[in-house]
């Protein structure tokens, strides 16, 4: 464990009611480095990504923020950590503009980098320009994904977590968006925890990675050595290809 | 013919303190899916902070400018039945976030009964006058439209040009709109949503304030039970045009203004509440979102 991490998740226990959903989590993620999240269906890695927000809270365990305990702190002021999420299920507004969802996105500074910014977005997601004006609600699947992510990244973050990028994109705009992130970690520095489902993509594109099963974390290593590693590959590449 | 136009003018007057009312029952449904029934009693404070700054100011100032006077009543109430509101909400709802749909309901319920029955102790059970304040009328072709009317027109016109812009076309709308949609993401963006929802409680007390001192102004009278038939004509205003739905709270009012007014002048005056409810039953038959409002479907 980093004793410098700039996220730092120890021993974390989430319940859901009577259900526990984090079973002693430990993870951390180093300044610069792309980390990433894998395992089944259920795992527990949304729950861990949304636990880091403190919605829901940790019963017990302790998350660092760049040395600052966030583990009680309000979900809103965990946010102006600058730590943004494109979470499960998207979350866009369906009822604001994609405009108006990018300039949520852009709260925390009161629009004051906004121009520069979307350009930014737009240059990445050309897409999101052709409808700037459209409802949330009306946009496709893949849309929808690229104006989460968009807004994600309008917050400047510090740490982007990004809870399953590749969902319901079509593989080409999965690897534009691989692509990205791997840009603006190169050449911004930004600092990505991703949780993924496409364990080949995510691990490729990886510094390091975690394997996730049942709430626990059961494996860490690089990503090239996650890669190489049979169990993953039987668990999670191999047969997870049909 | 001037007879219609009559009460088509009669009705607009009533509609828009109704519609003004309506707005913060509808935004608060909007941010926390919860009916406010004390907010019909938050007017009638509003109407009597207004009386009680009039009183105040006619004995300090003996020859006040009306304009003023109206003036300096509407910023006060505002600002006064603001203050309640937002201790409503801090006190009574917001500890029940997150319980099970009917505490907060039910508690609303005997918040409505707290403040009527607070009014009646501190004022007295009796009608409070007011002398008139704005007393000039104008006849056009035969239709009648007194100064006071006007002012409550223009007055509610300008106040929904304000409040459209600020929950359309500003930061503060925009997270209010953010969190009627999905406070959990709201609050990953860093949105107070505690605040964001004060200030909702806030800006629907204003409102209700600026009703309560028209409504003074226009009957000139009030008493501790005027909260609840205009607190009931406006919640049905509020569904009828779609709840949570703002422009359908402004329209719900004016409907139900006009459904009395016109129904008072043809029928019996007697029923014209029943005209007003019966109205909103069978719309309701036909559209169970009311007339702005959306389906609870959303593409997922």
């Amino acid at each position: 464990m980093a004793p410098n991490a700039l996220l730092d998740v120890r021993n974390v226990e989430t319940y859901y009611g009577n259900i526990r959903a984090l079973n002693g989590v430990d993870v951390s993620v180093n300044q610069g480095e792309i980390v990433a999240l894998i395992g089944a269906n259920g795992a527990g890695k949304s729950t861990l990504m949304m636990t880091i927000f403190g919605s829901p809270r940790a019963r017990s365990g302790q998350i660092v923020f760049d040395g600052t305990d966030i583990t009680q702190m309000p979900t809103h002021e965990i946010a102006r950590l600058r730590i943004a999420q494109s979470p499960e299920g998207r979350r866009i507004f369906p009822r604001m503009t994609v405009l108006e969802n990018l300039q949520m996105g852009a709260s925390l500074d009161k629009l004051k980098f906004f121009d520069e910014d979307v350009e930014k977005v737009f240059t990445l997601f050309p897409r999101l320009k052709e409808r700037i004006n459209q409802r949330g609600g009306t946009l496709s699947g893949g849309e929808q994904q690229m104006l989460s992510i968009g807004r994600a990244l309008m917050a400047r973050p510090r740490l982007l977590l990004l809870d399953e990028p590749s969902l319901g994109l079509a593989p080409l705009i999965v690897k534009g968006i691989f692509d990205a992130i791997r840009e603006l970690n190169r050449t911004q520095g930004l600092t990505v925890f991703l949780v993924e489902q496409n364990a080949f993509g995510a691990l490729k594109l990886a510094t390091r990675g975690y394997v996730m099963v049942n709430g626990s974390v059961t494996m860490s290593g690089t990503g090239k050595d996650l890669l190489a590693d049979p169990e993953v590959r039987a668990a999670y590449l191999e047969g997870g290809r049909h | 013919m001037e007879y219609f136009i009559q009460q088509l003018i009669n009705g607009l007057t009533l509609g828009s303190i109704y519609g003004l009312i309506a707005i913060g029952y509808t935004m608060v449904y909007g941010i926390i899916g919860m009916i406010n029934f004390a907010h019909g009693d938050v007017f009638m404070i509003g109407a009597f902070i207004a009386l009680i700054v009039f009183l105040v100011l006619t004995t300090v100032f003996y020859s006040i400018p009306v304009a003023l006077a109206l003036l300096i009543m509407m910023i006060v109430a505002m600002l006064l039945t603001s203050l309640y509101n937002w201790t409503i909400e801090k006190v009574a709802y917001r500890p029940l976030r997150g319980s099970f749909r009917l505490a907060p309901l039910i508690t609303a319920i005997g918040m409505s009964i707290a403040l009527s029955n607070f009014v009646q102790v501190a004022q007295g059970p009796r009608n409070k006058p007011i002398p008139p304040l704005v007393g000039r009328v104008y006849e056009i072709g035969g239709v009648v439209i007194s100064l006071k009317q006007i002012i409550i027109v223009a007055v509610t016109a300008v106040l929904l040009t304000l409040f459209w812009y600020l929950v359309n076309k500003t930061a503060l709308g925009r997270a209010q709109r953010a969190c009627e949609q999905d406070r959990k993401m709201a609050a990953l963006l860093g949105i107070d949503v505690d605040r964001t929802i004060s200030i909702t409680f806030i800006m629907g007390a204003s409102l209700a304030a600026v009703a309560g001192t028209l409504f003074l102004m226009y009957y000139g009278v009030i008493v501790f039970s005027d909260g609840f038939v205009p607190g009931v004509k406006a919640f049905t205003a509020a569904v009828l045009g779609g709840i949570g739905s703002i422009p359908g709270a402004v329209l719900g009012g004016l409907l139900i203004g006009f459904i009395e007014s016109m129904w008072s002048a043809y029928f019996s005056i007697d029923y014209k509440d029943v005209a007003a409810f019966s109205i909103l039953a069978i719309v309701l038959i036909f559209m169970p979102s009311g007339i702005l409002g959306r389906p609870e479907v959303e593409k997922v």
